[in-house]
Order: structure tokens, then sequence, then C-alpha cells
């Protein structure tokens, strides 16, 4: 019983680590700008289809049409050889077997001018609006995003490659002594894992122990005097729009092996999201991190069959649970600010 | 004074007599044909008849929702005598012609079922009142089946069903108005048995995810019943929500269970999801009871299967049907579909597009569109050339009997649309089942007056 239980407390810690960086750009874009931002999904989807581009863009292949090769549907046959590898050689066949990870350098970039164009082009012009116009917009643009990528890709999961070197499970029981094969959990999942942590980390630091982010951080906590400073406080919040979405861009990216992404990738999370940072507290930064890992780790042990025995079907509404005793317990949630969406 | 207006003769009396008795009482027996045209929803009286699409057009099966819709085009162009008139050419006994449905022509109207039920019932609701649809078909789903076949038999509109394989759809909530070409749940597990016997032994321990829906259930049930018989055990049966993205949370039990078979009653993107992540555990690699550990998707879709990449080889499932047989129905269709499209169609493709030839031949020799008569000449219609061979749409439950494949994830595709590759063709015989062990019950044929 001591390895399920093991099991499940490290399949909590990478699910909580995955919600707490797929939420972290939506509390960011709240505390800093009041945004309720619903096309926050989209972003992560966005990311996760940068990951598909780069693929395609390293796999292009010379197509030549062998007409005296019919498909059984009467077409002629196409020879497809590939570009890349044959150009570029080994590196090119690293950069096939690591596109993933390679394609975070595109999806940085490619976030950060979506984040600014998105803030600049239609956000800005919501700040002062109610709460429930923000969140029409958003949604709107939501939709609008993945209509696009059903255009471009289509409909179907696109699956993406995890780098041969990182396939398979890790036996973490040996490592804590162990008999071998009772604890296994996939290498990419503990990868995702590392990662979330380093990006959460960074962006603590960044907002902690930068000159650009204490201003930030100043401007959270009282816009008007920053502005009276001199500073331009919007500008700096325009750049942490960019910055959220580049977060969001980045969890995607990385989210890819795990789940083939599709157009509606966005949407399945969104909720989450949301439950993730009201339970943390809107706004809050460490809120999110911490409501992650609870919810994480509760819907975890929730799946278990000795939960389910006990509970039928408390899998299925754990999140929803938490979030009604957290806020009928702390209306703030977990680290929540005063003042914080209380009118 | 006028003798005749003191009173009614003899003769006049009996001529008044048989007149009443004419116009009372025999006429309605010999005049019936003639009065269906005022008695049933959305009789069509134009050129053109309507049908009615109720795609997944978007959401989790919005793929499959479009290759459906290229089917129905296509049998709609075949029916209406333009095209190459694919299975037309050998699809016997057959009634069309070419012209249209009884002269008319075909035309339809689309509606984005969502692959939500309440979603399909509006739009088949709206397909019915506001664009006069004489018959409902499509969907991907058994929820959305049973709920609109449930509506078309409320509202005398016959359905022909889509993608759906619960045994519910035939079964406990057959319906009179509705019809299923696709083979189901039961049949898999029935077909599916004794291969996995074969391949993997009796003395194997199963683990079941099951998708927590009418499909999930019945699937699982099946499944189980025809593994049990083989001598399997099952360890667990676990329900896991629809749509989950995630499923490490489902999976990581399965490492200690002592189960040395994971069986994921999943389709769709739940499938591609919880297969991917499962080869991601690694659980192709392990080794229980002294067993290599397998993964089986008793119901497999092939443009899906795509999602899930290099993951689905080797790991069988089954399938109503597949571009790649050698029967003149499949080649017909594959061919007179790839010429239009640039792909082979998949098996939602081609129970949508048979399934429209059907209800067309069906009207023709009932030679009316009136509901009740189209359904008796569809109960019992015994059919070839379609790419499943010898077909019966028994009376009984309005179930497809035919022959169902057994499939694995192809080792070496020679191209990205052959994922599949056919391990067994289960004879009708063999899959055949008595139509009673599901209960429910039809309800009747006559048309109800609304609409």
């Amino acid at each position: 019983m001591f390895e399920v239980i093991l099991l499940q407390f490290i399949n909590g810690l990478d699910k909580g680590g995955a919600y707490a960086l797929i939420a972290l750009g939506l509390t960011l874009v709240f505390g800093t700008l009041g945004v309720v931002n619903f096309a926050h999904g989209a972003l992560f989807m966005l990311g996760a289809f940068c990951a598909v581009t780069f693929q395609k863009l390293i796999t292009l292949e010379t197509v030549t049409v062998d007409p005296s090769q019919l498909s059984p549907w009467g077409t002629p046959v196409e020879v497809r050889e590939p570009l890349v590898q044959a150009w570029l050689g080994d590196f090119g066949a690293v950069l096939v077997n690591y596109s993933v990870p390679f394609s975070l350098l595109l999806a940085i970039p490619v976030m950060l001018v979506i984040g600014i164009a998105m803030e600049r082009g239609l956000i800005k012009y919501f700040y002062k609006r109610p709460h429930a116009e923000q969140i029409l917009v958003t949604f709107g643009l939501a939709i609008v995003l993945q209509e696009i990528i059903k255009a471009s890709f289509g409909a179907n999961p696109i699956p993406q490659p995890v780098p041969t070197d990182l396939r398979g499970a890790a036996d973490i029981g040996v490592m804590l002594g162990l008999n071998p094969g009772i604890i296994t959990y996939p290498i990419w999942r503990l990868v995702y894992f590392l990662f979330s942590g380093v990006v959460i980390g960074a962006v603590f630091a960044f907002l902690r122990f930068t000159t650009f982010g204490m201003v930030v951080r100043a401007g959270m906590a009282d816009r008007e005097t920053v502005g009276l400073l001199g500073i331009n406080i919007d500008r700096r919040f325009t750049i942490m729009f960019g910055l959220a979405a580049v977060v969001a861009g980045m969890a995607g990216v990385m989210y890819t092996p795990l789940l083939p992404p599709n157009y509606h990738l966005g949407m399945d999370f969104l909720v989450l999201s949301f439950v993730v940072v009201v339970v943390g507290g809107m706004g809050s930064l460490p809120g999110a991190v911490a409501a992650g890992f609870l919810l994480g780790i509760l819907q975890s042990f929730a799946s278990m069959t000795q939960v389910k025995a006990l509970v039928p079907g408390i899998d299925q509404i754990i999140i929803y649970l938490v979030a009604v005793i957290i806020l009928l317990v702390r209306p703030r949630g977990l680290l929540g600010r005063r003042g914080v969406m209380e009118a | 004074m006028n003798h005749s207006k003191k009173g009614m003769s003899r003769r006049t009396l009996i001529k008044t007599g048989l007149a009443g008795i004419l116009a009372t009482g025999v006429s309605p027996l010999i005049l019936t044909r003639g009065a269906w045209a005022q008695e049933f929803c959305n009789n069509p009286t134009g050129d053109t008849v309507t049908i009615g699409l109720n795609l997944p057009l978007s959401g989790a099966y919005a793929e499959e929702g479009a290759d459906e819709q290229k089917a129905y085009e296509l049998a709609v162009q075949h029916l209406n005598g333009e095209g190459d008139g694919g299975l037309l050419n050998v699809f016997a006994p057959s009634a069309l012609k070419g012209n249209g449905v009884l002269g008319k022509k075909m035309a339809f109207v689309t509606s984005d079922s969502q692959t939500k039920a309440d979603v399909a019932r509006a739009g088949a609701t709206r397909m019915i009142e506001r664009d006069g649809a004489i018959m409902i078909t499509g969907g991907s789903s058994s929820a959305e089946a049973v709920a609109v076949q449930g509506l078309c038999q409320e509202m005398g509109v016959i359905f022909m069903a889509g993608l759906t394989h619960s045994n519910d759809t035939t079964g406990k909530d057959k319906k009179r108005y509705g019809f299923r070409h696709f083979f189901n749940a039961y049949q898999s597990g029935i077909s599916l048995g004794p291969v996995l016997g074969d391949e993997y032994g009796a003395d194997r321990r199963a683990y079941h995810l099951t998708a927590d829906y009418t499909w999930g259930w019945t699937q699982e049930e099946s499944i189980k019943n025809a593994t049990e018989a083989l001598g399997w055990e099952t360890v667990q049966a676990v329900r896991t929500p629809l749509g989950a993205a995630d499923f490490s949370q489902y999976l990581t039990p399965v490492l200690n269970s002592g189960a040395d078979v994971l069986i994921l009653n999943h389709y769709g993107n739940d499938m591609v999801n919880s297969l991917t992540q499962a080869v991601q555990f690694g659980m192709r690699d392990r080794q229980v009871n002294g067993k290599q550990f397998e993964i089986v998707v008793p119901l497999f879709s092939e443009l899906m299967a795509k999602g899930a990449g290099e993951n689905i080889k080797g790991i069988f499932g089954t399938s109503n049907w597949h571009w790649n047989l050698q029967d003149p129905g499949t080649i017909a269709f594959t061919k007179s579909f790839g010429a239009a499209y640039g792909s082979p169609p998949s098996q939602a493709a081609h129970t949508a597009y048979v399934q429209t030839l059907l209800y067309a031949d069906a009207v023709e020799r009932a030679g009316t569109f009136y509901p009740p008569e189209v359904i008796k000449a569809l109960e019992g219609f015994e059919f070839d050339g379609m790419g499943n061979g010898r077909t019966l749409y028994r009376a009984d439950d309005h179930q497809c009997i035919k022959s169902v494949l057994v499939v694995r994830g192809n080792e070496n595709p020679t191209s990205q649309y052959d994922v599949l590759e056919v391990v067994r063709e289960v004879p009708r015989e063999e899959v055949a089942y008595d139509p009673t062990i599901f209960g429910g019950e039809l309800g009747p044929a006559e048309p109800a007056p609304m609409c």
C-alpha cells in the first residue's frame, strides 16, 4: 500500500506542477492588469501549436509524384524525402529528435509578440470596463483563435515526439532503496515537473530581484502613485501581459508530448486554471502555486480505487468541491489579497 | 302532384346508402395511399427532398464529423446521378436509379452537434421543424444517437444513425424509427475475444479504464464477458470522466495492481490521450506475472489513431470496416471517395454513406416517403456490395448483422493513412446474437401527430 500512496503522491506533485504553471500566467495578468483573461487557455494552445509548427518545419519533405504507382483510391503515389536532415546531417537528426525542447526557441518570441499585440490591440480597451465584458471579449477571442488553428491544422490531435533519451519510465523506487519496478514514473513527466519549478522560480525571481519586477509589484499595489512618480507603468504592464503569454506558451510547448495537441486544448484547461487561480486567491502568485499543488495532489488521491469505493464519483468533482469549501472558509482564496475583486 | 316529392324511392335509398357506405367506410381502405400526403411529418411536396445531417463539426470528434459530411455529400451526389455513382454500381439488390429519390432531387441541411446529446437533439428538432428534414442521420457518439433517435420516434421521423457503438442504441434504447448500420460493443467482444486468447493466452489479468457514459459501460461489460469466458480475470474496472485530458492519476494504480493487460474502453481523443500516456508510463515495456504487459483498445477510430502516432503499433482492436479490404464495394467506395477528397474514407464516412443509400433505396422500394412503409422496407432487408459482405438489417432490433473486423496497429505503415491492418474478418454468423438479450421495445411505427 505504501508504494501505491507514494506513486499517487508523485503523480499529485506532477499534476500540481503542471496546474501551477498553466495558472501562473493567468494570475499574473489579473494581478497586474486586473483583467480576467478567458483567452489564457488559447495562449496555452497557441504555445502547443508553436511546437507543432516547429516540428512541421524541421520535417519538411520534398514530394515527388510517381505516376507509375497508384494509391488504392486511384491517385498517383507521393514519394517523400526529408529536407532538413539531408541539409544538416547529424544535427538535423538531433533537431528532429529534440524538436519539442527546441521549439521553445520559436515559442518565446512568437508568444511575446502575440501577447503584446493582444494587449495593445484589444485588452487595453477593456481595462475600465466591467469584468463581465472582459470575460465576454476574451472568451470570444479564444474561440476565434481556436477556429483559426482548426482551419490551419485540422481538428485531429497531432502527436509530438518525446526525445528518445527521455522516453519510457524512470525507476524512482530503486533510487529510494525499494525493489525494481515498484515505483516507476514517465521521464518526460519528471522533466515537465522540473521545468515547471524552474519557470515558476524564474518568474518569482524576476518580480522579486529585478528593478523592473519591483516597479511592477509597486504598480500592482498602487498604480496611481507609481504613475505620479513619472514611471510609465502601462508599458511595463503590457510587457507583463507578453510575459504571461510566454509562460502560457512554454507550458503548452512542453505539454505536447503528454497530450497530443488539437485546437480544443485550451478549452480543456481553461476552467481548471481558473479554479486554481480562484482557490489560490485572485492575483496571488504564491497562491496559484500552492493551489496548483493542493488540487493536483487531492485529484490524484481522489482517483484511487479505494477512495472512489468510499465516495463514488469523487474524482470527477474533487476540484470543484475543494473550490467551494475554500471559498466558504476563505472567501479571498488561500493567499488572496484584501480588495481584489471586492467592490 | 309529383310522386317523387312525397318520399324516397327504394332505388334512391339504395343508391344513397351505397354512397354513404363508400364515403364513410370503404373509401379510407381504398384511398389510404393518397391520404398519407396529409398525414406525416415533412412529406416532400416540391421537386426536392431534404435530409438533416447532425454532425459533430466541432468538439472532440470534429474530424470524424468532417469525414462523415464528405461521405454524405458524396452519397447525395451519387443518388442524384452525379459523379461516378460509387456504391450504386455494386449495391444489390437495389431499387436506386440515380435520378434522386422517387424522382425528387435529394438535398441536405446540416447542424453541428458538438458531440453533445442535448445540442444534437436541439439541432435535429430544428432541422425537422424549420428545414423540413424527412430523415435525420449522422453523429459520432452513442449518447447523441440515443438522444436523437428518441426524439425521432416522438416526431415520426426516421433516424439513420452514424457512428454509434453502444449496445443500448439497438438494445434497451432501440426505437422503431432508429436504424444502425454500425456494429456494437457486444460484437466487438465476440470478435476480439478469440484473437486475444490466441495472442495472449488464457491466463491473464485485465485492468479496464472506461469512459463513464453509455458506450463505455456497454463496451466494458462486453469485453469483460468475452475475456472472462477465455479464463481471464478482471482485476479492476475504473470509470474515467469523458474528455479527461490527463489520465495519469488513473494509470498509476494500474502499475501495482497485478494486472498484465490494460484495456482502454476509450474512444476518440480520450483513446489518443490515455494510450499515449499509458505508453509513456512504460507499460508496454513491463513484465508482469512473468508475461509481457499488453494494451488493448477494443474500438479503434482510424482518424484518431493517427493522433496516437507510433503508440498504436501492434495494439489489437475492432473496426466496422476498413478501406483496405478487397471486396468490390470497398474498392468502389474507396476509389470514389479518394478521387473526390484525396484520402481514403474512414469507417465513420463509410457508415454515413451506406446509411444514406439504404434509406433512399428503402423509399424507392416502398414507393413512398411515408415512414411506416419505409420502416417496413428496411426491416429484414438483406443486401450485399456495401463493403461488409452479405448484410441483414435485422427487423427485431434494427441492428445490421454483418461481418466485423479485428484490426491491429500497423507495424510497417506504407502511408499516413495505413494506420491499421486487418487481422481477421469475423463472419456474420459468428457475430449474430439473440436480439432480446439487451431488452428494450421498438415502439409503434405509426407517425406521431406532432411535427
